[in-house]
């Protein structure tokens, strides 16, 4: 069934500084269409975060914010307390989320605030070099844990999603990938529901996405995706974890 | 119908070609500006503009004209 394809009216044309193979390319894109099909380009305001994601403010054609590393909720948090008709939502990756913006994270969906939480899990510290981040996985090799993450020194992988998925004010909680086209679809889906959940005023949202990081695994980006499908989602297995009907509207 | 890769901005990732399902589309010789080779169509005839090259691209350089 032969369909066309151009680049999304939500981004600004403009070359990417990601790394090749990046999977934020590609988070990002699926947001911006999410943003066109949904009509909401001049409704929405983005807040960034600090990581490789960190210049969505400069691809995204609508108005953004860049807050201090981890406080994106908070600061959504203001804005769609000011301005509630408009689209409201972060963009973060797992070190920003959940390390040092947990707090922010966790208090955002204990109130039931009504915005959304892009999150991209890559599970280590990108922009920074490959250092462990809380999603790290048991005995892999980052540049802070040269032996592979242990228990006895880092513990145990922080899964988000079923944290938050056990919280009243989470509407819709959900966990996709990137790595093949079909999960491509039902990410953007997803990330469809959530901004819709949130348009509909129902609460807390937060997609969750795995993503590749090519560079810092030292892998080539085959099979930096490769790696995604086989180690990452035994451990962050994917699907929706909490949704709640748009029909069942406050 | 016409795919069309805007070759300065490819980073020569590959993932356009390991998921063609056709697998029509190949690395060329030829450098981008930034030094990276860039795709083309192998057998223009065989594409159906699926676009699911175009889904994968994470430069989102692929356009698929016409389909
Ligand atoms: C207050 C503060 N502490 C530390 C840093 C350094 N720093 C910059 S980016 C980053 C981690 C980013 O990792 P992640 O959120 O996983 O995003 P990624 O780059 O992997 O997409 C850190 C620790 C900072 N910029 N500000």
């Amino acid at each position: 069934m032969p369909k066309g394809y151009s680049r999304p009216q939500t981004l600004i044309d403009k070359p990417w500084h990601f790394c090749p193979g990046c999977n934020h390319g590609i988070i990002h894109r699926l947001c911006a269409e999410v943003i066109d099909e949904m009509g909401l380009q001049n409704q929405t305001i983005g807040v960034g975060s600090v990581g490789c994601g960190v210049f969505s403010y400069e691809y995204f054609n609508f108005d953004g914010i860049g807050p201090s590393h981890g406080r994106a909720p908070a600061v959504a948090t203001g804005v769609k307390r000011v301005l509630p008709d408009r689209l409201v939502f972060t963009y973060q990756g797992d070190g920003d989320l959940a390390a040092i913006g947990t707090t922010e994270m966790v208090h955002s969906a204990v109130r039931g605030e009504n915005i959304t939480i892009i999150f991209v899990n890559n599970t280590l510290y990108g922009m920074t070099g490959g250092q462990m981040a809380p999603t790290t996985l048991m005995g892999q090799v980052t540049t802070t844990t040269p032996g592979g993450r242990s228990r006895n020194q880092a513990g145990y992988p922080f899964r988000v999603c079923e944290m938050l998925a056990t919280m009243e004010g989470a509407a819709y909680i959900a966990r996709g990938a990137v790595y093949n086209p079909a999960q491509v679809v039902k990410t953007k889906k997803a990330i469809k529901k959530a901004f819709a959940t949130q348009m509909a005023g129902l609460g807390f949202s937060l997609v969750e996405v795995l993503s590749a990081c090519p560079t810092n695994w030292g892998m080539n980006p085959i099979q930096a995706l490769k790696f995604v499908e086989e180690n990452m989602v035994p451990v962050f297995p994917l699907g929706e974890f909490k949704v709640t009907p748009i029909e069942a509207g406050v | 119908m016409e795919v069309v890769f805007n070759e300065k901005r490819c980073k020569g990732c590959g993932l356009c070609i390991e998921f063609c399902p056709r697998k029509i589309i190949a690395l060329g010789t030829k450098m981008n500006d930034a030094g990276y080779h860039y795709p083309f169509i192998k057998q223009k005839e065989k594409c159906n503009g699926c676009a699911i090259c175009a889904m994968m691209c994470p430069d989102v350089i692929i356009e698929v004209k016409g389909a």
